[in-house]
C-alpha cells in the first residue's frame, strides 16, 4: 500500500508541475526580451546624454547642422575602431595597440608620398598590408601561447609606437610629415577617405531654403563626411555579421567559451585571428581619414584611442569577459563619447572635467550592464 | 556479425598529458549498428579516450581508423566533418548564447549566396525546437538563454544537437547523469535507434540500468589501460555492476555499512535507556529500521 501511494502521489505532482511550467514559458513579456539585448543600457544612456544637452546646450548652436555634424564626426572616428574592438572584445579578447597602429598607419602612409613620391593608393595599400600582419602576428601569438591578449597587444602597444617614431625619424628626421592635401586629388583610393558625401543633397536644400546659408549663399553645412558614411557603414556590417552569419555565431561562441566552442567545430583560432586583423584595419582606416583631413601625419596620432574604443564599447553593453555584445551598443557607445566631448566645448564648461566625465560614465555602464546581465539571466 | 567491418577502431593508442599517461595501448572497435559501453572509475581515462576519438586530443601513439580508413583529427571540427558526433562530459554549450546558436555552433544552416549568405534562422528555431520536443523537452522560446535552462535540460539539448547532427558515430559522455527517468529513457531509447540506423554507439555512464539494457558490448578501462573488451552475451549484469564499480569494493561497502547502523542502534539504544526518555522512545529508532528493511 506504501509504494502504491507514493507512485500516484508522483505521477499527480509531476503532471501538474509540466502544465505549470508550460504556462510559465508561455508568458515571455517582450519587454523582458528587449531587456536582454545589449545595446539598451546604452540607448538609455544616449537618450538622457542628449536630452541634457539639449536643454544644458540650447542657443549654443551644438544642435545646428554644422553642431551636428560636429559631433557626429567625433563619434564618427571613434565609432570605426570601436566597432572593430566591439566584434573582437565579443571574440574574447583585447586590442591595446589600436592606438600605436593609428599612428604607424599615419607615418606608413606619408612617408612614401611626401618622402619618395609614391601615389598615395600604393601608400594606403602598404599600410593595409602592414596592419593585416600585425593583427595576424597578435592573434598568432595569443593563440599560440594562450596568454592574455591583454599582455601580448600591450607589447605591441609599445613596440608600433616605437616603430612609428623610429621609422619616421630615420627616414626623414621629423616626427611630424605635412604637404599630403595635393596628392590626394584624383587618387581613387584616397577618394574613399576624403571629403564629403551628398554634397548635391545639401546645395539643393540650401538652394531651397532648408539649412542654413553663408552670406554666398552656399550651405554652411555642405556634405556629410566620409567618416560617418564609414562608421555608419562599418557599423551596419558588423551588426549583420553578427545576427545573420555563421561567423557571427563563432565570434560569440568563440568569446563565450573558447574550449566548449572549439570541441562543436568552431574555428576559434583562425576567427580570433580574423578579429585581430580587423582591429588592426580599423585603425588604419582610421589613420587614412585623419591624414586626408589634415593633410598631415604625426607620430603621436591615436594616443589612447585603444581605451577610448574599450570605454565605447563597453558603454554599448559588452562584457569584458566576452560573448556578449553588439556592434550597434559600440556606435551608441561611440555617439555618447562624441555628445559628451562637443557638448562640454558648447557649453562652455571647462573641458578639463571631459576625463571625469568619461570616466563616470564608464563606471555607471559598467555597474548597469552588470545589474542587467545578472536580471536576464536569472528572470526567465 | 563478427566478419563485419568495424566503423571505428583504435589500435593501441596511447594519450600521454606530459609526464601524465592517461591512456596506454587501448584497442576497441565498434561496430556499425551496436553499442559499447565504456566502464570505469572515476579518473580511468574514459572521457580522454572519447576526446581522442572526437578530435579534442591527438592520439600520442597508434592509430584510429574510420570505416577502415585511417585517420588524424586536427580539431573537432573535423571529427564532426567525418560523421562523428560527441556530447561531452562537460557539454560544450555557451551559456550566454540561445539555444538555437548553441544547437547548430559550427554547422549553422544558411541561406542566400556569396557574400550575402546568412543563417536561415527561421529553419534553425523550428529545427532546435522540434528536436528538444523529441527528447520530451517543450521549448518555446528557442531564443532563451542556454544558461537560463537547467542542468538536465542543458544536457537535452547537447544529446539532441549529437543525435542531430551524427552520420556514423554517436558518442555520449555520462549523458543521463542529470537527467530525470523520462528523459533519461528518452535517451536510452534515442541510442537503441541510432543502433537501429546503423551508427556506431560509445556510451559512458556510471549507472548500470542505463548501461545493461542498450549495450551490445562492454569495455573496461582501469587507471589508463583497458581490462579487455566484453560482449554482452557473456557477461551477466550482476558482473557489469561488480566491474563498474568493483565488486569488492561493493561489498566490503555493505559490510561498513551494516557495521555504522549496528554501532547507532546500539548508541541510541544505551542513550534512551538512561532513566530520563521515556520508554515509548526507547523503542522508535529500532521501528523504524525494521520497518525499512
Ligand atoms: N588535459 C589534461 N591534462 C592533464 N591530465 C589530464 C588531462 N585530461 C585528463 N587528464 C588526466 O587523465 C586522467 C583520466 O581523466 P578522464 O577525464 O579521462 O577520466 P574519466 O574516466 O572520464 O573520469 P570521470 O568518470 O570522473 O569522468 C585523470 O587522472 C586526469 O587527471
Ligand atoms: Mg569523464
Amino acid at each position: 500500500m506504501q509504494p502504491n501511494h507514493s507512485t500516484s502521489t508522483g505521477n499527480a505532482s509531476s503532471a501538474e508541475s509540466v502544465a505549470r511550467q508550460d504556462e510559465r514559458l508561455r508568458a515571455i513579456p517582450l519587454w523582458k526580451k528587449a531587456l536582454s539585448r545589449p545595446e539598451l543600457g546604452a540607448l538609455a544612456g544616449t537618450v538622457l546624454v542628449l536630452a541634457f544637452f539639449i536643454v544644458a546646450a540650447r542657443g549654443t548652436g551644438m544642435f545646428t547642422p554644422a553642431g551636428i555634424v560636429n559631433f557626429l564626426e567625433v563619434a564618427a572616428q571613434l565609432g570605426i575602431i570601436a566597432t572593430a574592438a566591439a566584434l573582437l572584445m565579443i571574440g574574447g579578447e583585447f586590442d591595446l595597440s589600436i592606438g600605436s597602429m593609428i599612428g604607424l598607419a599615419g607615418i606608413l602612409i606619408a612617408i612614401p608620398v611626401v618622402q619618395y613620391g609614391f601615389p598615395l593608393w600604393s601608400a594606403i595599400l602598404v599600410a593595409l598590408a602592414c596592419a593585416g600582419l600585425v593583427g595576424w602576428l597578435n592573434g598568432y601569438l595569443v593563440n599560440r601561447t594562450g596568454l592574455p591578449s591583454f599582455i601580448v597587444t600591450l607589447g605591441f602597444l609599445f613596440i608600433l609606437r616605437g616603430m612609428a617614431i623610429g621609422i619616421s625619424r630615420l627616414l626623414t628626421g621629423r616626427t611630424q610629415i605635412g604637404g599630403i592635401h595635393h596628392h590626394i586629388e584624383g587618387d581613387w583610393l584616397a577618394m574613399l577617405f576624403s571629403g564629403e558625401v551628398a554634397t548635391g543633397l545639401f546645395s539643393w536644400m540650401a538652394t531651397h531654403g532648408w539649412i542654413a546659408t553663408n552670406f554666398a549663399g552656399n550651405p554652411v553645412v555642405t556634405g556629410i563626411p566620409i567618416s560617418i558614411v564609414w562608421w555608419l557603414g562599418l557599423t551596419a556590417v558588423a551588426t549583420w555579421v553578427l545576427l545573420c552569419t555563421p561567423y557571427g555565431n563563432w565570434i560569440y561562441a568563440s568569446g563565450g567559451d573558447a574550449n566548449a566552442a572549439r570541441n562543436s567545430g568552431v574555428p576559434v583560432h583562425r576567427v580570433k585571428i580574423s578579429l585581430f586583423m580587423f582591429t588592426a584595419f580599423s585603425a588604419t582606416i582610421f589613420a587614412c581619414l585623419q591624414v586626408m583631413d589634415t593633410g598631415s601625419a604625426d607620430t603621436i596620432r591615436g594616443l589612447l584611442k585603444e581605451l577610448e574604443a574599450i570605454i565605447a564599447v563597453v558603454i554599448g553593453g559588452a562584457l569584458l569577459t566576452g560573448g556578449y555584445g553588439s556592434a550597434i551598443g559600440a556606435a551608441l557607445g561611440a555617439l555618447i563619447f562624441g555628445l559628451v566631448q562637443m557638448g562640454i566645448f558648447y557649453t562652455g564648461v571647462n573641458t578639463d572635467w571631459f576625463q571625469v566625465f568619461l570616466g563616470l560614465m564608464l563606471l555607471i555602464a559598467v555597474l548597469f550592464n552588470n545589474f542587467m546581465r545578472k536580471k536576464v539571466m536569472e528572470a526567465k | 556479425m563478427t566478419a563485419q567491418m568495424p566503423m571505428i577502431e583504435m589500435r593501441n593508442v596511447s594519450k600521454h598529458f606530459g609526464s601524465v599517461v592517461a591512456l596506454k595501448d587501448i584497442s576497441m572497435k565498434v561496430c556499425s549498428g551496436e553499442v559499447m559501453c565504456l566502464l570505469g572509475d572515476n579518473g580511468a581515462g574514459k572521457s580522454t579516450l572519447i576526446k581522442t576519438l572526437s578530435g579534442v586530443h591527438q592520439p600520442t601513439h597508434g592509430e584510429m581508423l574510420l570505416d577502415g580508413e585511417p585517420v588524424r583529427f586536427k580539431s573537432p571540427a573535423y571529427a564532426l566533418d567525418a560523421g562523428i558526433a560527441t556530447v561531452f562530459q562537460d557539454l560544450a554549450m555557451i551559456p550566454l548564447m540561445s539555444i538555437t546558436r548553441n544547437f547548430f555552433m559550427g554547422r549553422e544552416p544558411t541561406v542566400g549566396w556569396g557574400p550575402f549568405k546568412r543563417i536561415n534562422w527561421k529553419y534553425a528555431d523550428r529545427i532546435a525546437k522540434q528536436e528538444m520536443a523529441k527528447i520530451g523537452i517543450d521549448v518555446r522560446d528557442p531564443g532563451q538563454p542556454v544558461g537560463t535552462l537547467s542542468g538536465g535540460e542543458r544536457q537535452c539539448v547537447a544529446i539532441a544537437r549529437a543525435v542531430y547532427f551524427g552520420a556514423k558515430v554517436l558518442i555520449l559522455d555520462e549523458p543521463t547523469s542529470a537527467l530525470g527517468v523520462k528523459q533519461a529513457s528518452v535517451v536510452l531509447r534515442y541510442i537503441a535507434k541510432a543502433r537501429a540506423d546503423g551508427l556506431a554507439v560509445i556510451f559512458i555512464t556510471h549507472n548500470v540500468h542505463h548501461a545493461y539494457p542498450v549495450a551490445d558490448a562492454f569495455t573496461l578501462l582501469k587507471r589508463g589501460g583497458s581490462l579487455g573488451s566484453f560482449r554482452k552475451e557473456d557477461i551477466s549484469r550482476e558482473e557489469v555492476l561488480n566491474m563498474m564499480a568493483g565488486g569488492a569494493e561493493l561489498e566490503s561497502l555493505d559490510a561498513e555499512l551494516a557495521e555504522f547502523q549496528r554501532s547507532d542502534n546500539e548508541r541510541k539504544t544505551s542513550r534512551v535507556s538512561k532513566p530520563t526518555d521515556g520508554d515509548v522512545d526507547a523503542d522508535m529508532p529500532n521501528a523504524r529500521l525494521a520497518g525499512g528493511y
